[in-house]
């Protein structure tokens, strides 16, 4: 929690330190009011007093109340505007550096939980943050203040304060020991009650199919039950809270006026008057000691959670990714459009295994070539690398006789269109989206791309046509237009080399035919690589590389492997009639 | 001091922030009334409870007046010029302390027993009503699940829920022990000065004023920071995920500019929303010193010239706190309410959708069937405007194939949602060896199907569970026999616990691994009719090898409807559906088909060019 504090700025740290002072002055203020209520008190209680002397007390308390209202409005506004930048700035940072992650980084975060940390965490240290400038450092200096401030007055009364403060101390530990780890079961318990429903709902069809309604229903129904018992004991608990807190409050009350009728009837007469004024301060000290307690535990009741996020969120600025930039940012003259593999290895950084073993191919400008094998065969892993998601483990990668990670990153990436296994849309319109990025030189006409990929006739016949908007996912476009944006998308950027990994397997065989039959034409001067699954697709590649367990078992075109190439021809064969392999 | 609850604190600020509105307040309230019927006593007691325990809480000020007064006593006046003090009736003080004492552990007890109860049927109401949605999930025909997300239902089933929960836990109590504070402190401070009980009153509506001002123009800065929160929580999941392309089109500085730009307007709306609702607390702390002092000024001038007592004074300044309080607690539960009613009506939605028709009375006249299957001239349409099927009509033999085929997104689903009865016919019949299956229950219609989807469901639970079901009297053996005729059995006997192994998001299963273990499921069901989706990607070839003649094998003697994408079933298929754009367009058998030269022929040769 204290480490994350680094991100604030020398001027957030300035008004922290102003709004100290407003706090400071505050707490002043606030104790002030008991005083001048002690002094009417005296007022009243002194025979011939003069109403005046009431009234410029009163005046003074107003003033005091109103000038403690400002200083916290200022102690607000400082409060706030630092959560917010803070909690800007540490959103910025974040996502700024998840941008700079390799597939590596991401992988070992996982999305889903960089996410987390990119929102939801900084919202929880924002708050935090905003609540402890707050109240944290006021309740301290308050309790601290208005302890000495009444502890010269009595010292009955202070064992009284002492003993609520330490009463409540105790019960809420006790609390927090039995029903804090309840709390956290409580997320577990939902998200099981949630799997259990979303289960019921994927399967809806199975389910009906074999009747098992009163199957799953019996599951949820465990699950609930389990949910709802934590939920009793938690709720339970907490029922003691409110009516103890209010008991000890009006006992404490009591016991200081009880106490003072024997302090005042043991004193002298001049005396009396003294200690029953204080009696009257002390018991409006005593609530304010004890409120601070009760804001302290409060802030201590929230601080785990803000400090583990404040730490999920550390662990991301503090890594590095693995990735570095070179600064070459043209290919080597003649060389434009190839690629070369020189035994490339490759092994995931968390992985045992090597995913590729000693690779060696080259590809020229303007060929196609195409990977094949069964899954896990290494064939998405292997282009990748072209694109540098990953480092290789040994060998080299060079694109354009460079290589890989000489390049500045950014320069490779522009030579190269890549369509992925799942189309990725973004929230926006259609033409944004396939002129998407940035590759330092223009696109292709939008319209020409899409024709390429097949996609025209589809966008046309929405209403706005190129300008139609795509919600966040493209969900609002079916699996097969999507893959299809997507394939205009590489298109539109006029790569030297495209990539396609395995993105003709959401489309049908005649989509999938039609747009390489395009292609040919229309990107004849880029180096093509497909990643595939059905030997349909990759049957006309210049060259076809068959990949098993990680190793280049076969390579040549579909007729020179169907006679030597025995994975090929297993693959051949499952997928294909004898006549149709001929 | 605004007490409160301080469990409320950190969520949504009590104050200001934006409450979801029901749409119809009053109409989800009284449904959720006739919901919790069954709680109705024990609601009405927890409320008294609040009430009384209220109502004691107020009379302790009085008692502690009386004391202060006894207290007085004990101070020096003047008498005749000479200062002299009275001794201090202990005996009195003793009494009134025991009385206090007694009245602070009675109220405390009740407020316990209140809160225990609305606690313990808050939670209650929660579950019964998630058990309700669980349930209603099962009777709401497929129709339903086209137009509401799955993420939406489950979001009613826990944060609805939730809500509901909460909110109820919260809100009712507080509300009767508010109006029960306010109008007792009211009646209280009148009984015992009216001259200070108006002053208490006009401080204390000066600080609401001022607060009514705040909270009104801290609305609009509260729904910008939502929306801020929402689109920039939106963009990060959005650019997170699609990390790879962002990446590999060079679209980072773009889209940290777009960014940067949601970031900014969000601290602008951020600190203005945390500015206003910040002021909330000071601005309670003030009306409460505001009144504080009014009370002091004015009683003591009251004190002075002898028209209240000292105690009255004491008396005051506490009953100045019971007064302030719960009027903050009002605003606050009324708004719990509204939150309550919003959630609620979202819960009660749900409850009210139309369910499939109750068919308990049909009699189950499908047994021993033979798995002859006639479509009689049936016509169907999803939405009743674009029909998708209209007038076909076949016959098919008991054990004949037949394959469903066509592009992507061209409906081939639908003639599987006909024959189970996802869906009805809009006309025409579909018959089982000679019965409608209208005319039964749709259990009974499940029963006699057999269906292996592509989109493989399994559950966690061990592989056993996973493929026994729900289906009752199933043997080990026949577990094991049904996965030997699959092949999938070496996997499974290779598996540190076997068939026990629970399968869960951690246990990493090929897709063909997880469609055999479907397969091996309906083997066991054993029905007389089937149908099967056939996978297209993503399965290598050993394996789609495996499945292929699992798939082969259960269709031996059953009558099946296979959406088909291997030639083997098309070319062996006893009839084949052509479909596209969600109509029948083409039936027959391959030779037919491809002698058409139609749409099929077309598709046919297109996946070898």
């Amino acid at each position: 929690m204290i480490k994350i504090l680094k991100y604030l700025t020398l001027r957030e740290w300035l008004m922290s330190f102003i709004s100290l002072g407003f706090i400071v002055a505050q707490v002043w203020l606030d104790l002030r009011l008991p005083d001048y209520m002690s002094e009417i008190t005296r007022l009243t209680q002194t025979p011939g007093s003069a109403m005046r002397d009431v009234w410029i007390n009163g005046g003074f308390m107003l003033l005091c109340a109103l000038s403690s209202v400002v200083a916290s409005v200022i102690v607000g506004y400082f409060a706030s505007r630092i959560g917010a930048g803070f909690s800007q700035r540490l959103r910025s940072l974040l996502f700024n550096k998840v941008e700079s992650f390799s597939m590596e980084e991401i992988s070992r975060f996982s999305t889903s939980s960089l996410i987390t940390r990119s929102t939801n965490d900084v919202t929880h240290v924002q708050m935090f943050i905003t609540l402890a400038l707050q109240i944290a450092i006021k309740s301290p200096i308050m309790a601290v203040w208005a302890i000495t401030k009444i502890a010269g007055k009595g010292m009955e009364w202070s064992m009284v304060t002492t003993v609520a403060v330490l009463a409540i101390i105790l019960l809420v530990s006790v609390l927090l020991v039995f029903v804090m780890p309840k709390f956290k079961m409580m997320q577990a318990l939902t998200d099981n009650i949630t799997r259990v429903t979303r289960e019921n709902l994927l399967g809806l069809r199975v389910v009906r199919a074999y009747n098992a309604e009163g199957y799953q229903e019996e599951k949820t129904l465990a699950a609930n039950d389990e949910l709802t018992q934590t939920q009793l004991y938690t709720n339970r608990a907490l029922v003691v809270l409110m009516p103890f807190m209010q008991t000890l409050m009006s006992g404490m009350s009591l016991a200081i006026y009880w106490i003072g009728a024997y302090l005042i009837d043991a004193a002298d007469l001049t005396g009396r008057l003294e200690i029953f004024s204080n009696m009257v301060v002390f018991s409006q000290y005593s609530v304010m000691v004890i409120m601070s307690f009760m804001m302290l535990i409060f802030i201590f009741v929230l601080m785990p959670r803000a400090s583990v996020a404040a730490s999920r969120i550390h662990e991301i600025l503090d890594t590095e990714p693995m990735i570095t930039d070179g600064g070459v940012t043209e290919s080597l003259d003649g060389h434009d459009g190839e690629i070369c593999f020189k035994s490339v290895s490759f092994k995931y950084p968390k992985g045992s295994e090597a995913v590729l073993h000693q690779i060696d191919f080259e590809v020229k400008k303007g060929e196609t070539v195409a990977f094949i094998g069964s899954t896990g065969s290494g064939k998405s892993t292997l282009v990748q690398l072209i694109l540098r998601f990953f480092d290789t483990s040994s060998g080299q990668v060079f694109v354009g006789g460079v290589n890989v990670k000489d390049y500045k990153l950014s320069s490779l990436l522009a030579k190269i269109g890549y369509v992925p296994q799942q189309a990725v849309l973004f929230k926006g319109n259609i033409r944004d989206n396939i002129c998407f990025g940035d590759t330092g030189r223009g696109y292709v006409p939008v319209e020409t791309a899409a024709q390429t990929a097949l996609a025209d006739e589809f966008i046309e016949r929405l209403e706005y046509g190129y300008d139609s908007p795509l919600s966040q996912g493209g969900t609002n476009v079916s699996g097969g237009q999507k893959q299809r944006l997507s394939i205009a998308r590489a298109i539109a950027r006029q790569p030297e080399i495209l990539i396609f990994d395995d993105s003709f397997s959401a489309l049908d065989y005649k989509t999938d035919r039609l747009v390489r039959h395009n292609l040919r034409t229309a990107a004849k001067e880029a180096t093509v690589i497909i990643v595939a699954q059905r030997i349909g697709t990759i049957m006309d590649a210049d060259q076809i590389i068959v990949l098993d367990e990680g190793r280049i078992v076969g390579t040549g075109t579909h007729l020179e492997l169907l006679a030597s190439c025995s994975v090929y021809q297993e693959i051949a064969k499952s997928q294909l009639s004898e006549e149709e392999l001929r | 001091m605004n007490g409160g609850k301080k469990g409320s604190f950190g969520k949504r600020g009590a104050f200001g922030a934006p409450v979801e509105k029901a749409k119809d307040f009053k109409g989800t309230w009284k449904k959720l009334i006739a919901y919790s019927k069954t709680y109705l006593p024990g609601i009405a007691a927890a409320l008294i409870a609040a009430s009384l325990g209220a109502a004691l809480t107020i009379m302790g000020p009085d008692y502690l007046k009386q004391m202060t007064d006894e207290i007085v006593k004990g101070l020096p006046a003047l008498v005749g010029g000479q200062p002299f003090a009275a001794g201090i009736d202990f005996g009195a003080i003793a009494g009134i302390a025991r009385l206090l004492i007694l009245l602070y552990l009675v109220a405390a007890v009740l407020n316990f027993t209140e809160h225990f109860i609305m606690a313990t049927i808050s939670a209650k109401i929660s579950q019964k009503m998630r058990t309700g949605i669980s349930e209603k999930i099962n009777k709401l025909p497929l129709k339903y699940f086209d137009t509401t997300s799955y993420g939406d239902i489950l979001s009613r089933m826990t944060n609805d829920v939730d809500t509901v929960g909460q909110t109820l836990n919260q809100s009712l109590d507080t509300l009767a022990r508010s109006v029960t504070m306010f109008v007792g402190s009211l009646i209280m401070m009148v009984y015992n000065s009216w001259v200070l009980a108006l002053t208490a009153v006009a401080t204390t509506l000066i600080g609401f004023l001022l607060m009514a001002i705040t909270m009104k123009h801290s609305k609009k800065y509260f729904s910008q920071q939502q929306d801020g929160l929402g689109d920039i929580n939106g963009y990060i999941e959005e650019i997170y995920t699609g990390h790879a392309i962002v990446k590999a089109y060079n679209a980072g500085t773009k889209s940290k500019v777009a960014f940067e730009n949601i970031n900014a307007g969000l601290y602008d709306s951020g600190w203005k929303s945390q500015f206003m609702s910040g002021l909330m607390r000071p601005l309670m702390e003030f009306v409460g010193n505001f009144g504080y002092v009014a009370v002091c000024v004015v009683g003591a001038a009251l004190a002075m010239n002898g028209t209240i007592t000292f105690g009255v004074i004491v008396a005051f300044m506490i009953y100045i706190r019971f007064f302030t309080q719960p009027l903050s607690q009002l605003a606050q539960s009324l708004q719990q309410l509204q939150r309550t009613a919003a959630a609620g009506e979202r819960v009660f939605e749900f409850f009210d959708a139309a369910e499939m028709e109750d068919e308990s009375h049909k009699p189950k006249l499908l047994s021993n069937v033979k798995g002859h299957v006639q479509f009689k001239e049936i016509s169907f349409s999803y939405d009743s405007k674009k029909p998708v099927i209209r007038n076909f009509s076949a016959t098919i033999g008991a054990g004949q194939k037949i394959a469903i085929v066509g592009p992507t997104g061209a409906g081939k689903t639908t003639i599987v949602n006909l024959l189970m009865r996802f869906y009805d016919t809009n006309t025409g019949q579909i018959l089982i060896d000679g019965i409608p299956i209208q005319n039964v229950p749709r259990e009974n219609v499940h029963e006699q199907f057999g269906m292996v989807l592509q989109d493989t469901w399994l559950f966690e639970g061990t592989i056993k569970d996973n493929i026994i079901y729900c289906q009752v009297g199933v043997s080990d053996e026949e577990v094991i026999a049904a996965c030997q005729a699959t092949g999938i059995h070496p996997f499974i006997k290779s598996l540190p616990e076997g068939y026990d192994t629970v399968l869960d998001d951690k246990t990493n299963l090929s897709v063909g691994q997880k469609q055999l273990l479907t397969i091996a499921r309906a083997m066991i069901q054993n029905s007389p009719l089937l149908i099967l989706d056939e996978a297209t990607s993503s399965v290598d070839t050993r394996t789609e090898k495996l499945v292929q003649s699992a798939m082969d094998k259960l269709t031996q003697g059953r009558t099946s409807f296979v959406i088909a994408h291997r030639l083997s079933t098309i070319k062996n298929a006893d009839l084949i559906l052509v479909m596209e754009k969600g109509n029948i367009i083409e039936t027959g058998n391959h030779h037919e088909l491809l002698a058409q030269n139609g749409f099929y022929a077309e598709l046919y040769n297109s996946q070898f060019s």
